[in-house]
């Protein structure tokens, strides 16, 4: 219908701003970008301070370690990022990778020339077969998804167990063109990391870029009135659940290339890790708001932290007290900036509308 | 039965009939009929509680109907959703605004629906513009990049009605679309809803400024108590027989304020400023005396009296209640000292939806209600029964959450909450906003009450009939700045609306 009058387009230059494209980058995405922003400049002054102290920081092995401990928290948290932008959470994961990477050593144990690739395919469909768990239960039983998904971090870690019943897999059981994969390096780069990058750059462009991406944020920021316009509510978070599930379960493989020792403990604790770097990357936990990009840099920061503090030889006891601080930080940023967003769009309101 | 009276040529394009539905007791529409015709103008009037939105959400497929038949061009027509009504070219504006505070104001018009590039990418230039392209339209001036977050009442009515319009809508229902609108506005929205009409389609209007309902509408259906009452063409009605069988009895809608006898200044304002949004307003009101601030959407009024009250800040100026100061940007000692506000937006700041309509009520009074720091229940309810009857709130029980209120009936929760603090000082936004016309004139009756008692009333309205039958003395604002002073001897449309455009002052 804005084709009827296209003739005008012309007159609306006159009265705002000229640079249509200056424009377009608008005060919804600016913020964004300020949120993004602040945790690179943290993330560098991080950096920055511990090779002050210690230079081998930088070195080549030790950024390498760095980007490789990094990788798995950052594909978690792009998932999680997901999910909380429609106003749930999924406490699941760290179980779900648990049993993913347990179950990627159990295949190449019972079936020992399995081509990676499989390994790859089974463990991402292992994955996401538990996001169906969580994503239908959520669907049927209409409880919060925080209580559902506290329920399958239990009830995942318990078939995990089970299965293993003490059992532990060794590097020695994987084929080693598995485990190369967990330490190969291109152009110095883990490829881990590399996939970790695939992962947030795709979802990252799907958050922003696609309807779907964009209703998912509608979910998020206000239910009610998502489903007064239409989007099918039920069935996306369904889908965020699922695919989730399949970034866990990617990330379940990973960890098995990676460290290649798997017992039925792996991964535990791991959610609340994946929810903090969402938190500190800017992901509003009651949705609506964030971004992959931002996750991701939370989660690389959080785990900066963890070997600066190493390299400095801090005691392990401030990690937790610094990876609070940072969450703490990172909330009363978020209200600072919507506070003062808030105070200017509202003189901009009363003037705008004033001489229409 | 005067549904289908001749002079309507052909099908009707939606028909509804027969259409019931109930909320567990409350039987909200009871074998409702309405027809549509293409280019025609259709208003649905009825008292708040009526079932108008209840008919929309049933339209909009937001609710199925417990029983009743919907025909679209002669087919029937169901709807499983919301998805559903758009697909068959039904475009809704609900009677509370539904944005996504986070998202900018584009993608709130275009969710679902964003403009598309290559490998289905949104294409957010074109999305920007296209906007931008209705805003004009409408002749309005919105960033549609900026979050919906913290837009002014009015402009989220516009954001929704841009919504709307942006569809290829054959059928376009507004619930109420301009409770918030100022005049000019209001002529705009239906300029272009009578472009609609004269390009096929048909629109279901709701409202309840009677003059309105006769600018804009062709035929008038009347619900009363979930029941279709008639169905006639607007020529053939006046507004006094719309109210007869609106309300079932004749109500006077005038409502001249009782003269009360002046007392001391109670409220007093110097020279408060906050840059860009208002500056150098002074103004000081009596006990027994209501002073209407008048002026256009956006003017600066609610910011102002926000400011007076101490939720928003202002950079210079002071306040004082009887003589003595109020700090800046403590609204707990402007209420301390005796002042109320019934803020303008009162969904999102008078109201907590899934308390009872009992809490609500008293949630502003509650200390005063509690003996020991223990809050008596029956206190509680009695305080409240009071106020919901003086003020004809229509619930279904007073336990009942405030969600499940009709519109109208949540907008007078709010006045009865704030009411009941007993104030000294109130100020008052938009005090009959989306409030029927019989619960109207009580309103006024109430508040020309209250003055009489020695309150100062400071009153914003955009409605001037309102202004002129209610006001001692009129201060007309014009883009931040108090740019005229009317005592009610001076104060006609003309004056007001000369002073509200900014003509005749050098801004
Ligand atoms: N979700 C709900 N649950 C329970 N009762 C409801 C619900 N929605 C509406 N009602 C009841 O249905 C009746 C009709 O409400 P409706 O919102 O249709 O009125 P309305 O004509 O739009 O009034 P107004 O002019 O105040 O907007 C009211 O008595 C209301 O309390
Ligand atoms: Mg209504």
């Amino acid at each position: 219908m804005s084709r009827t009058d296209a003739g005008a387009p012309e007159q609306i230059a006159g009265n705002a701003p000229t640079d249509p494209d200056r424009r377009r980058r608008g005060l919804t995405e600016r913020l964004l970008a300020v949120r993004e922003l602040s945790l690179l400049i943290a993330l560098g002054l991080l950096v920055l301070v511990t090779t002050l102290r210690n230079d081998r920081f930088l070195s080549g092995q030790s950024v390498k370690d760095l980007l490789l401990g990094c990788a798995i928290l950052v594909i978690l948290a792009v998932g999680q990022t997901l999910v909380i932008v429609t106003r749930n959470v999924d406490l699941s994961v760290g179980s779900i990778l648990g049993l993913v990477a347990f179950a990627t050593g159990s295949l190449f144990l019972s079936a020992p020339g399995t081509p990676w690739p499989v390994a790859l395919v089974v463990g991402v469909a292992l994955g996401a077969l538990c996001g169906v768990v969580n994503g239908g239960l959520i669907a049927v039983a209409r409880v919060p998804a925080l209580v559902i998904t506290l329920g399958t971090l239990y009830a995942f870690r318990g078939v995990d167990y089970y299965w293993a019943s003490g059992r532990q897999i060794n590097a020695a059981d994987m084929p080693p063109s598995f485990l190369r994969l967990g330490n190969q390096t291109v152009l110095g780069v883990p490829v881990l990391f590399l996939v970790a990058l695939v992962v947030v750059a795709a979802v990252g462009y799907y958050l922003r870029s696609y309807r779907s991406g964009r209703e998912l944020y509608a979910i998020g920021s206000e239910p009610a009135a998502a489903r007064l316009s239409g989007i099918p509510v039920g069935r996306r978070v369904f889908a965020v659940f699922v695919a989730n599930g399949a970034l866990a379960g990617l990330a379940g493989v990973l960890y098995a290339a990676r460290f290649g020792t798997l017992d039925a403990a792996a991964g535990s604790g791991l959610e609340l890790q994946v929810v903090a770097a969402a938190v500190v990357g800017g992901v509003a936990i009651f949705g609506g708001s964030g971004s992959a990009y931002g996750a991701a840099l939370g989660a690389v920061l959080l785990t900066t932290i963890g070997s600066s503090l190493a390299v400095l030889r801090i005691d392990p006891f401030w990690q937790q007290a610094v990876v609070g601080a940072l969450i703490l930080a990172a909330i009363g940023l978020d209200r600072l900036l919507a506070l003062r967003v808030a105070a200017r769009l509202r003189g901009r309101s009363a003037r705008d509308s004033s001489d229409a | 039965m005067t549904a289908d009276a001749p002079g309507t040529d052909g099908v009707p394009l939606l028909v509804l009939d027969g259409v019931t539905k109930s909320f567990g007791a409350v039987a909200a529409l009871r074998g409702v009929h309405l027809a549509l015709h293409a280019g025609e103008a259709h208003a649905l009037v009825g008292e708040n509680g009526a079932g108008k939105s209840t008919l929309v959400k049933i339209l909009a497929g937001a609710h199925p109907p417990d029983a009743g038949e919907m025909t679209l061009d002669g087919q029937p027509l169901r709807l499983r959703g919301p998805a559903d009504a758009r697909a068959a070219g039904i475009a809704v504006i609900y009677q509370e605004p539904t944005l996504f505070p986070d998202l900018s104001v584009a993608e709130n018009i275009f969710m679902g629906r964003q403009p598309l590039r290559g490998l289905r990418r949104i294409d957010s230039a074109a999305m920007h513009r296209d906007a931008e392209r209705l805003f004009q339209r409408l002749g309005v001036r919105i960033d549609p990049t900026r979050p919906a977050r913290g837009l002014s009442i009015a402009d989220q009515q516009l954001v929704e009605i841009a919504k709307a319009i942006s569809f290829d809508a054959r059928v376009l229902v507004m619930d109420e679309p301009t409770a918030a609108l100022s005049g000019v506005e209001v002529e705009r929205l239906f300029a272009v809803a009578r472009s609609l009409c004269e390009r096929g389609a048909a629109v279901l209007f709701i409202s309840h400024r009677f003059d309105e309902v006769f600018d804009l509408c062709h035929r008038v259906t009347v619900l009363r108590d979930g029941a279709w009452v008639s169905s006639d063409p607007a020529a053939d009605l006046t507004v006094d027989e719309v109210v007869r069988r609106m309300v079932g009895r004749d109500v006077s809608s005038l409502y001249p304020k009782q003269a009360a006898e002046l007392r001391d200044t109670l409220l007093e304002v110097r020279r408060l400023t906050r840059a860009g949004v208002f500056t150098d307003v002074s103004f000081s009101v009596r006990g027994g005396e209501i002073v209407a601030l008048a002026g256009l959407v956006g003017a600066g009024r609610s910011e102002v009296a926000r400011a007076v009250f101490g939720v928003d800040r202002y950079d210079a100026g002071e306040v004082l209640v009887a003589g003595r100061g109020v700090p800046a940007g403590k609204p707990g000692r402007a209420i301390a000292a005796g002042m109320a506000l019934v803020p303008e937006d009162r969904r999102q700041q008078g109201l907590v939806m899934e308390l009872s309509v009992e809490r609500n009520a008293t949630l502003a009074r509650r200390r005063a209600l509690s003996r020991l720091g223990l809050l008596l229940g029956g206190a509680e309810r009695a305080e409240a029964r009071t106020w919901t009857r003086r003020l004809q709130v229509k619930a279904a029980r007073l336990g009942a959450p405030v969600a499940t209120l009709s519109g109208g009936n949540q907008q007078k929760v709010v006045l009865a909450k704030w009411l009941a603090t007993e104030p000294r000082i109130l100020i008052i936004d938009e005090p009959t906003r989306g409030i029927d016309v019989g619960t109207k004139s009580e309103v006024h009756r109430l508040l020309s009450e209250l003055a009489g008692e020695g309150l100062a009333i400071l009153m914003i309205s955009s409605e001037l009939p309102e202004v002129l039958g209610m006001a001692d003395r009129v201060l007309v604002m014009h883009e931040g700045r108090l740019v005229r002073e009317l005592p009610r001897a001076e104060a006609d449309e003309t004056s007001i609306m000369f002073a509200a455009t900014g003509q005749g002052v050098t801004a």
